[in-house]
């Protein structure tokens, strides 16, 4: 991460245990997957280090034969981005399959033509959430998640896009754990040290468009939510107040992303209201 | 049980000890059948490989994020479906968890210890925890006892998970008489800073454990289950912990697992001569400082609400939303409820 200053460092990040976070992760995709009687997943695969990391970890805990890789690629994806893709699918052993979205992305957005680049980021997102349900219905898999607690937490994703997910194993690491864990784990460098970018639209890059870096935002983020610093606390620590205020309204806006519809309450049992069950319910 | 039961039951363990079983499972959730099978295979492996008595963690009849299903996979302790345990215990004694039933149609955390073919103790858990990633008391009723009781290997007594950490709780039924405590648990992981292949959850049950132990002098019989509901990891990481503090059997963390060892009576009476900490305990200041602290305590919610009335009355006659001062010695009679919430006192060190 080249690109990421780290001086402005002011809160110590914990030391994360990675060997243990490994450990429990596998643990967790064996598990879950095993328990609604399936052994596979698939996980869209950009190059980036979470989805890297993802596919890692399913391929240590199933076996690399029962994960498959998807690349999606829009013509103006990089083609670094895909090329690391596919190294690091050689690097972990797991297979792979890609699938153009040009096609069915341009024919949309040819009858909306005023659509900016948000709007088509967002659907290339969407895209790629129904490629991967469409291949785990037809590889009886589930999918994997890639988002991270960083991501989460600040909203930055497509709602039921790459948010869609059965299970997420990276969804309470922040990134710059995410980076740690994929040199534990021995990723290529390349994937580790490249600038994260969501890639949907040339040269985008995550912190250049926040206009944050990950390692400061982490930083704040674990005061703020884990240790649930106060905004005073925060300056105190050295945050500057703008960047503290910004960041609680991205977390508090952006709630409605990390949240099933809000259903209209009208009888005595309303769903998650008063009909409360676990999600692994009978298994 | 009677008196001269017990005390065979001390001779017996005096000379050989007891064999102990925890079996570290992995329930499955909200499925009573299949957890029923797991444990007649539990008790008959732990019977084979010798074993008195044999311990499951916490609900583990039913697993643990139960939520709405607690009213479904309700039991009574004299349930059919309990039977084949209860037979099984005639050949082994055993200690699980289930949600119980009352008759009154209140659900209970409970661990139940079976003994000669039918029901010898049931433990309703008091501390049932409700914050952060816990929502027990939205589901399940609180106990309101803690006592030992006599099995024919010694005098025992059942804490689940929360209880055993509050300190007070493990201090009534050590007083009571456990020389052995049993704490069946459904404890999860979190917290993964820190060296070690165990969370910092599990790190700190351990360290405790054995303090606990070594302290008061007795057996701590911990079992945790393992396994994944809903992305929650339980830590397992079961444990039998001496007298001395010393790890008699230790069980391996995140996996299913069984662990046994020998539980002497002589190992107490070591521990207990060397450091006489029961002994010394003065039941009567106890009581008596408790009683005061709980004085104190009443006192303070009295004037609390004496000083909302006041200011419910003046707002009444149409007066300003003022802060009302209590007047000297204000108070007003109120019911003492259990779970009494205890606060620091402001001004007494």
């Amino acid at each position: 991460m080249a690109e990421v200053s780290q001086e402005s460092a002011p809160a110590p990040f914990p030391a994360t245990n990675y060997a243990l976070v490994e450990r429990l992760l596998v643990d967790f995709i064996r598990r879950e997957v095993t328990k609604v009687g399936l052994e596979r997943v698939v996980v869209g695969l950009s190059g980036g280090v979470d989805s890297s990391v993802s596919a890692s970890l399913a391929a240590r805990s199933l076996g690399a034969g029962k994960v498959t890789g998807i690349m999606m690629p829009y013509h103006t994806s990089s083609d670094s981005s895909l090329a690391d893709a596919k190294r690091v699918a050689e690097n972990i052993g797991i297979t792979t399959e890609t699938v153009e979205i040009t096609a069915q992305i341009d024919a949309y957005f040819e009858a909306f033509k005023e659509a900016g680049k948000l709007r088509r980021g967002n659907k290339m997102a969407r895209e790629r959430m129904t490629i991967l349900y469409d291949f785990s219905a037809e590889r009886e898999a589930l999918v994997l998640g890639t988002s991270n607690k960083t991501e989460l937490l600040l909203g930055y994703g497509t709602l039921y896009g790459d948010m869609a997910s059965a299970i997420n194993p990276l969804g309470d690491l922040y990134k710059t754990q995410v980076w740690g864990l994929a040199a534990h784990l021995g990723l290529p460098d390349a994937v580790v040290t490249k600038a994260p970018s969501a890639d949907l639209w040339s040269g985008q890059t995550d912190e250049a468009e926040l206009g944050f870096g990950y390692r400061e935002v982490d930083e704040l983020l674990y005061r703020m939510v884990d240790e649930r610093a106060t905004a005073d606390e925060l300056v105190e620590d050295g945050f500057k107040p703008d960047f503290v205020r910004r960041i609680g309204q991205m977390v508090q806006g952006s709630q409605f992303k990390r949240r099933l519809p809000v259903i209209a309450k009208l009888s005595t049992r309303t769903i998650d209201m008063d009909f409360r069950y676990a999600r692994d319910w009978g298994r | 049980m009677g008196s001269d039961d017990a005390a065979i039951g001390a001779i017996r363990r005096r000379a050989k000890g007891t064999e102990l079983t925890v079996a570290q499972t992995s329930p499955v959730l909200g499925d009573l059948e299949a957890n029923l099978e797991g444990h007649l295979e539990g008790v008959a492996q732990a019977r084979d490989g010798g074993a008195e008595l044999v311990v499951f963690p916490e609900l583990s009849l039913t697993g643990y994020r139960l939520k709405d299903t607690v009213p479904e996979l309700a039991l009574s302790t004299r349930d059919d479906a309990l039977a084949p345990l209860k037979e099984a215990s005639r050949e082994i004694s055993i200690v699980f968890g289930m949600v119980e039933e009352a008759g009154d149609h209140r659900f209970f955390n409970s661990a139940v210890y079976l003994e000669e073919g039918s029901v010898l103790a049931v433990h309703r858990k008091v501390y049932l925890p409700t914050y952060g990633m816990f929502d027990e008391q939205r589901y399940f009723a609180r106990g309101n006892r803690l006592a030992a009781f006599n099995t024919k290997y010694g005098r025992t007594a059942l804490l689940v998970c929360e209880d055993m950490l509050h300190t007070t709780a493990l201090t009534v039924v050590a007083m009571d008489g456990a020389s052995t405590v049993i704490v069946p648990s459904a404890s999860p992981a979190s917290d993964v800073t820190g060296p070690g292949d165990v969370d910092a959850n599990g790190r700190h049950w351990e360290s405790y454990n054995r303090v606990m132990a070594r302290n008061l002098g007795l057996h701590i019989v911990y079992a945790n289950r393992c396994g994944v509901e809903d992305g929650i990891t339980f830590w397992g990481g079961s444990e039998i912990v001496g007298p001395g503090g010393e790890t008699l059997a230790k069980a391996a963390y995140y996996e299913e697992d069984t662990i046994a060892a020998v539980l002497a009576e002589p190992a107490v009476r070591r521990r207990r001569i060397q450091s006489p900490v029961l002994r010394d305990e003065d039941l009567d200041l106890d009581i008596n400082e408790l009683a005061r602290i709980r004085g104190r305590v009443v006192a303070e919610r009295e004037r609390a609400a004496a000083i909302k009335d006041r200011a419910r009355e003046e707002r009444g006659k149409g007066g300003p939303r003022t802060r009302v001062k209590p007047e000297r010695g204000e108070r007003r009679r109120r019911r003492v409820e259990p779970g009494l919430a205890v606060v620091p006192a402001k001004d007494e060190d």
